[in-house]
């Protein structure tokens, strides 16, 4: 845990430049066996290309790596695996047409035969309290289960090292807690743990040391348990955070009203809605709360239209309207955004302004007699980019060439600029450095205190709680009763989401 | 009509021999997709096939020559559209539509020298008394090397995608390649590796037509085989064995078609040459009718392309 004990891995000088970005530069660090460290730092900031280089996936330009005393320089992940650095990923590497035990055996240099791995698997999970079917589909499986999976092809090779990166992002505070024994247990057998996050109060409930990143440079080295989660967070984005301001305001009429709206869902291994009903007054915001795959997708494509239903499923001021189309939902006021930035909210390919004229159109009366109104069209987009702080060199920009964090601001900023009686967004503020995320929601406060009915769909409780004014929860495709978002405990909100998922099941599996 | 004239048991027997090039070409078809790619050349490779592997034979007097060479000319031409898809990233529906195209003119041309030329006869396999079963050994024990051979081929196909590690490896490219990358399995040399086995076995379906079926060079000799492998992949639900069953279909009612032209059936003769197509994709969509599930076993990552950033 100290800086003067044996040293596991210590790398030294680690550089990457990308053409136009350097990722990595300078970056040097040292973790001790079973030291729980951190790596802190925003999106973009430089700490997954620093693992990749790690764990073998990426060749640094320059700098060293030592791990156990010995020089180290993986040339491939396999190499990293066989050196005992095993590595759980932020975006899950499984397959969801395989089961477990197929999983598993994919991250392993030299498996067994599927039947001692299955035993293994089963050893294993009851070892750590990770119950787990080496037979389930993967896609069938929650994902809490999921990063299971990871973990337990990580910990079947007996690892030295385990990084992970971001693995709360999708876990219930229940699961969470679970993860967390599971890891201070690891910790205690000796293995050291790579912990990349940027949630500070988990930081500072787990780790032993912290490495800072911004822009690609260590920035500071501390113990996270004597920091604040703020002195923290201002250390990781370099400036005072100003939390969004609200001011209390009275609630109109009711904007937005569903009931018993039930639908299946378009893809193989989506969740169907059952039986959702909640209403939204104007001048209100709802916070939907959820496990990723627990219908947040399928109940925004049934809010904005793309997903039809019955038409008194989904009323927009009072008038009927589950049968129509995104335009005729938002010729009565209903905007949406959807999680997917790139594909699904702005067409990749095209410019700023065209990706305005996509949404815009209807509300905003840039179309005439069929032809486009190309002089409206930009006015537009440049009032977006202006009143959003969306950095682009021009409005003729294609929208993929934006970073993320800029593009939801302009995808929000496009939805919340057409004047909307109801707004839907689905994780707003996904991968959004942290300035850009208090921007886009002090602009979703902004319109409610307009007038606007708004409901934000979020697996980010914190944002949660700092917005909405109700708060409900998404588990299963089904949808809890909504609550005053003030009063509410970390404990009942876990609770709304489901608690431990699978858990139950996969104990009467093996009891 | 005299329906005495069909014999069950040769035709039984005259359908396994029907069925072989597209049995072939889409066994190629299916490996390809589980890796992920779609390649849409498959018609393109088998004429290839069957240019070559008929242009070798000829020339070196051996129809084994003549199929290996067939399994040679067809991987060529699949090498191009690996190229143009794995390495320049073009789009692989485009690529595989151009690569049929080509196929059939490249064939064209190289055939014009072979117009009317027989190859030697490909011979069957001597399996002595067993042979002289009745109706068993006409079924069975009647048939040239190849068609046992392709039979074989979907077992080991079947085999190895259940059983294998490497067929694992394979699925778990098709089914998601960034997190196959993400493991250190390398994307492309394993798609590369299986659009060279789907282009061998295109070209072995269409030697099989040009040295066996017909056997003598006319321009577009494949005649559709190889967007019917194509389409008893899909239909198949990427099963190994359901493609035997849809191949074995196919080759049943192209012979019984013919059968019942000969035996005067008044129908007319188009109405029965159409009859194949539409009656095997008919019941592998019935089949298959159950899209969920058959959605499920579809890879998951066909027909995207790979590229390995940041």
């Amino acid at each position: 845990m100290t800086g003067t004990g044996e040293v596991l891995l210590r790398i030294e000088g680690l550089t990457k430049a990308y053409p136009g970005v350097v990722a990595n530069s300078d970056v040097s660090f040292a973790v001790a066996p079973g030291e729980v460290h951190a790596l802190l730092g925003e999106n973009g900031a430089g700490k997954s290309t620093l693992v990749k280089m790690i764990y073998g996936l990426v060749k640094p330009d320059s700098g060293t790596m030592t791990l156990r005393g010995a020089a180290y320089a993986p040339s491939k992940p396999g190499v990293a695996r066989q050196q005992g650095v095993a590595m759980v990923f932020q975006h899950f590497s499984l397959f969801e047409a395989l089961n477990v035990a197929e999983n598993v055996a994919l991250g392993m240099q030299n498996p067994p035969g599927m039947r001692t791995l299955a035993s293994r698997i089963r050893q294993v999970s009851q070892d750590y309290g990770l119950p787990l079917d080496p037979d389930r589909l993967v896609g069938d499986l929650s994902a809490g289960e999921r990063q299971r999976v990871e973990i337990i092809r990580c910990l079947l090779q007996d690892p030295k090292l385990l990084i992970m990166d971001e693995p709360t992002s999708v876990l219930t505070p229940q699961e969470v807690d679970i993860l967390f024994q599971t890891l201070r247990q690891l910790s205690a057998e000796g293995t050291a743990i790579l912990y990349i996050s940027h949630k500070l109060e988990e930081i500072r409930a787990l780790c032993d040391a912290a490495t800072i990143l911004r822009r690609g440079k260590v920035v500071a080295t501390c113990t996270p348990r004597e920091k604040s989660a703020r002195d923290l967070a201002e250390m990781m984005v370099g400036e005072t955070l100003t939390p969004p301001a609200r001011s209390a305001k009275a609630k109109g009429a009711v904007a937005l009203e569903v009931s018993g709206l039930s639908v299946p869902s378009p893809n193989p291994f989506g969740t169907s809605l059952k039986n959702i009903g909640f209403s939204v007054q104007k001048g209100e915001i709802l916070g939907i709360a959820g496990v990723a795959g627990n219908g947040q997708d399928e109940l925004l494509l049934a809010l904005s239209g793309e997903v039809r239903t019955a038409r008194d499923r989904i009323r927009i001021n009072g008038e009927g309207c589950g049968d129509a189309g995104p335009n005729e939902r938002r010729r009565a006021g209903l905007v949406a955004a959807p999680e997917e930035r790139l594909g699904h909210a702005a067409a990749p390919d095209m410019s700023l302004t065209e990706n305005a004229l996509l949404s815009g159109a209807v509300r905003k009366g840039l179309v005439s007699r069929g032809f486009i109104d190309w002089a409206a069209t930009r006015a537009f987009a440049g009032q977006i980019v202006d009143g959003f702080d969306v950095r682009t060199p021009g409005i003729w920009v294609a929208a993929r060439a934006l970073s993320g964090g800029n593009l939801q601001k302009f995808v929000v900023g496009r939805e919340l600029s057409q004047a909307p009686t109801v707004v839907v967004v689905n994780q707003p503020t996904w991968g959004v450095d942290a300035s850009a995320a208090a921007a886009i929601r002090q602009a979703l406060i902004d319109r409610a205190a307009e007038g606007a009915a708004v409901v934000v769909i979020s697996q980010d409780l914190d944002e949660l709680l700092e917005i909405t004014d109700r708060f409900a929860a998404l588990n299963g495709g089904r949808l809890t009763e909504p609550r005053p978002t003030q009063g509410l405990t970390v404990e009942e909100i876990g609770l709304m989401m489901g608690g431990a998922h699978g858990m139950e099941v996969a104990h009467h599996v093996h009891p | 009509m005299d329906l005495s004239a069909i014999n069950p048991a040769v035709l039984i027997a005259s359908l396994m021999v029907a069925a072989v090039p597209i049995m072939l070409a889409a066994t190629g078809e299916l490996v390809v997709e589980k890796a992920g790619v779609l390649n849409l050349g498959v018609e393109g490779m088998m004429i290839m096939g069957a240019v070559c592997g008929l242009a070798i034979a000829v020339e070196a007097e051996s129809p084994v020559l003549g199929f290996v060479a067939a399994a040679a000319g067809g991987a060529a031409l699949s090498l191009i559209f690996a190229f143009l898809t794995q390495v320049l990233l073009a789009n692989q529906v485009a690529t595989g539509l151009a690569l049929t195209l080509f196929g059939l003119g490249l064939s064209s041309l190289i055939g014009q020298g072979y117009v009317g030329i027989k190859p030697p006869p490909t011979p069957r396999l001597d399996f002595g008394p067993l042979t002289d079963i009745p109706v068993l050994g006409t079924i069975l024990f009647r048939h040239d090397p190849v068609v046992y051979l392709s039979v074989l081929i979907i077992a080991a196909v079947w085999a190895l995608l259940k059983f294998t590690r490497a067929g694992l490896i394979l699925r778990a490219v098709g089914e998601n390649h960034d997190a196959a990358h993400a493991l250190g399995y390398k994307v492309q040399r394993i798609r590369l590796a299986a659009i060279l086995f789907g282009g061998a076995m295109a070209g072995l379906g269409g030697a099989y037509i040009s040295l066996v079926r017909v056997p003598q060079w006319t321009d577009g000799i494949t005649a559709g085989a190889g967007w019917i492998a194509l389409a008893i992949v899909v239909f198949a639900s990427w099963k190994p064995w359901r493609i035997l069953l849809g191949a074995y279909l196919f080759g049943g009612i192209t012979v019984l078609q013919l059968n019942l032209q000969a035996a005067g059936a008044r129908i007319p003769i188009e109405y029965l040459s159409m009859s194949p197509y539409l009656i095997t994709i008919l019941v592998l969509v019935i089949m298959s009718a159950d899209r969920g599930r058959a959605a499920l076993n579809a890879p998951a990552a066909l027909g995207r392309n790979f590229h390995a950033s940041r």
